[in-house]
């Protein structure tokens, strides 16, 4: 049996929205290197307060590197409301389940997301 | 390519090993503790397993308890040195932090009976000081248990010297010799051990059997009640079969020891050179005194995990000391020991060599992980952190 699912591969493999954006409207970094898991989250998000793009950057284990790429497709074209509504559950269940000492990676996906939009609101509050 | 490069995690079993496993379950399936015929040429094999054994480390047949592997030597070691410690009173064991976990969880539950544990630190080379030891012996002092070589960074551990430190003391000294039976040469006098462990599948053996050696004279607790086998030391009908093919495997390594470490040994050093050329990486362990089959590298702004993965991706097994690997939240103990903190023992990679490596795979592992290291670095926040000046490069 092997230790990931078939969707936790493939993500991992060939991880969706890697990258950076440069004039990013939310930038989130969550986890710590001690730990061994950093997940770094940046979103272009328009006036009607939709994602129009996502980006990210993990340092950290498989199943990071999968969480981050499958929660970056979740929330993809999402309103920022919906994506603040997505949960390491929601992740966790599409990439067919994580091994449960894993679970972590997905909860960090979830805290990134959050942590980005955080971040947009502040900085929108401030215009 | 396919490239097995895990064999300090365990071995493929030998020709010879697995012949003597099929023709010893074929026609030696006697209880060697009946008295028919049958039996007791079970038995007349165990006992040729048990001379054969104490032959290759120099120690009587008498003084070879057989075992389930290498963490049952170790429990059954240090158990029963705390318990002749503590009839004595003394409630002092010296170990080092480097240990395998078949030695420092079971130090950890002694302490929970009341022993006390000195781990002695190592340098940054993950050597022990027979001097550090020595100045950690007191007058209740137990046992001393220093591994002979360590399982993730190969050290070789100065086991004569401390031997003859504990002797010299009158302590009881005992060595978890799983990395290094098979592999180095292993002479029970010459260490001055009183006890050691091996285990067989490290040395291409089956898994489920090991050894104790144990002095003539040191009292044995067991760990399994039952009938009479191994001395009354050890109960449970002998693994014939398990034993026959470990001996078997013991004798072919040990013969083709000193060809295999010249033939190895550049192998090794190529892969450490080649692997040295990666950016912001360092060596684990010394670089001289290391079992000839072990490399080991942090790679700074990268995990192990997910390193190990994508190796296996390109045919490579190996493996890490990163948390994710070990299942816990920390990294390797021993990385920690050696002074790695834990952003970059996270990034460790361990490959252990097998008895045919060559130079192309040594040269097409390079290739490999210099590939892999660049491409997760290419989307690692701290490798972002680090080349941008944010932070300082700690490699």
């Amino acid at each position: 049996m092997a230790l990931y699912s078939d969707k936790v591969m493939d993500h991992f493999l060939h991880p969706r929205n890697v990258g950076v954006i440069e004039d990013a409207d939310g930038v989130g970094e969550v986890g710590n290197a001690k730990c061994g898991d950093i997940m770094k989250m940046y979103l272009k998000i328009d006036d009607d307060k939709v994602i129009q793009d996502v980006k990210f950057e993990t340092f950290g284990c498989a199943s990071a590197i999968a969480s981050s790429s499958m929660a970056t497709e979740m929330i993809k074209g999402q309103p920022v409301d919906r994506a603040l509504e997505l949960t390491n559950k929601a992740v966790a269940e599409a990439l067919d389940g994580l091994p449960d000492y894993k679970m972590h990676c997905s909860v960090l996906a979830q805290e990134a997301i959050h942590s980005a939009i955080e971040d947009y609101q502040n900085k929108e509050k401030e215009k | 390519m396919k490239i097995y490069a895990d064999n300090a995690a365990t071995t493929k079993m030998s020709k010879p090993a697995i012949d003597t496993m099929l023709d010893y379950m074929e026609n030696y399936y006697g209880n060697p503790s009946s008295l028919y015929e049958l039996g007791q040429r079970a038995k007349e094999k165990l006992e040729e397993a048990r001379a054969e054994v104490a032959r290759i480390i120099n120690a009587q047949p008498r003084e070879i308890i057989f075992t389930s592997g290498g963490s049952e030597a170790d429990n059954q070691a240090l158990l029963s040195a705390a318990e002749y410690g503590r009839r004595k009173g003394k409630l002092h064991i010296i170990s080092t932090a480097i240990e395998h976990h078949a030695i420092l969880h079971t130090l950890r539950k002694l302490e929970k009976q009341g022993f006390e544990v000195t781990l002695l630190p190592v340098d940054e080379s993950g050597i022990v000081k027979a001097q550090d030891v020595e100045n950690a012996i007191r007058e209740d002092t137990a046992l001393v248990t220093v591994m002979t070589v360590n399982n993730e960074i190969g050290t070789i551990q100065p086991v004569a010297e401390i031997g003859a430190v504990c002797r010299r003391h009158g302590v009881i000294f005992h060595t978890d010799a799983v990395q290094a039976v098979g592999h180095l040469p292993v002479d029970v006098e010459a260490m001055q051990v009183d006890m050691l462990s091996a285990s067989a599948h490290k040395f291409h053996g089956p898994k489920g059997v090991g050894f104790l050696y144990v002095k003539k004279g040191m009292p044995l607790s067991n760990l399994i009640e039952g009938g009479a086998q191994e001395r009354g030391k050890r109960a449970g009908t002998e693994n014939v079969a398990g034993i026959g093919a470990m001996v078997a495997a013991l004798k072919e390594s040990v013969d083709k020891m000193d060809e295999v470490k010249a033939r190895i040994t550049p192998v090794r050093d190529h892969l450490i050179q080649g692997l040295s050329e990666i950016p912001h990486c360092a060596l684990n362990g010394d670089p001289g005194r290391r079992v000839y089959s072990n490399v080991n590298f942090c790679f700074e702004g990268i995990e192990g995990e997910s390193l190990l993965m994508l190796l296996d991706q390109k045919g490579i097994s190996a493996s890490s000391g990163s948390a994710c690997t070990s299942g816990s939240l920390d990294p390797s103990h021993v990385l920690l020991a050696i002074g790695r903190v834990h952003d970059v023992a996270h990034g460790s990679l361990r490959l252990s060599l097998g008895d045919d490596a060559t130079i192309e795979e040594a040269d097409y592992i390079i290739e490999a992980t210099k590939e892999v290291v660049a491409y997760l670095r290419g989307f690692s926040p701290v490798w972002r952190d680090l080349t941008t000046g944010k932070k300082p490069f700690i490699l």
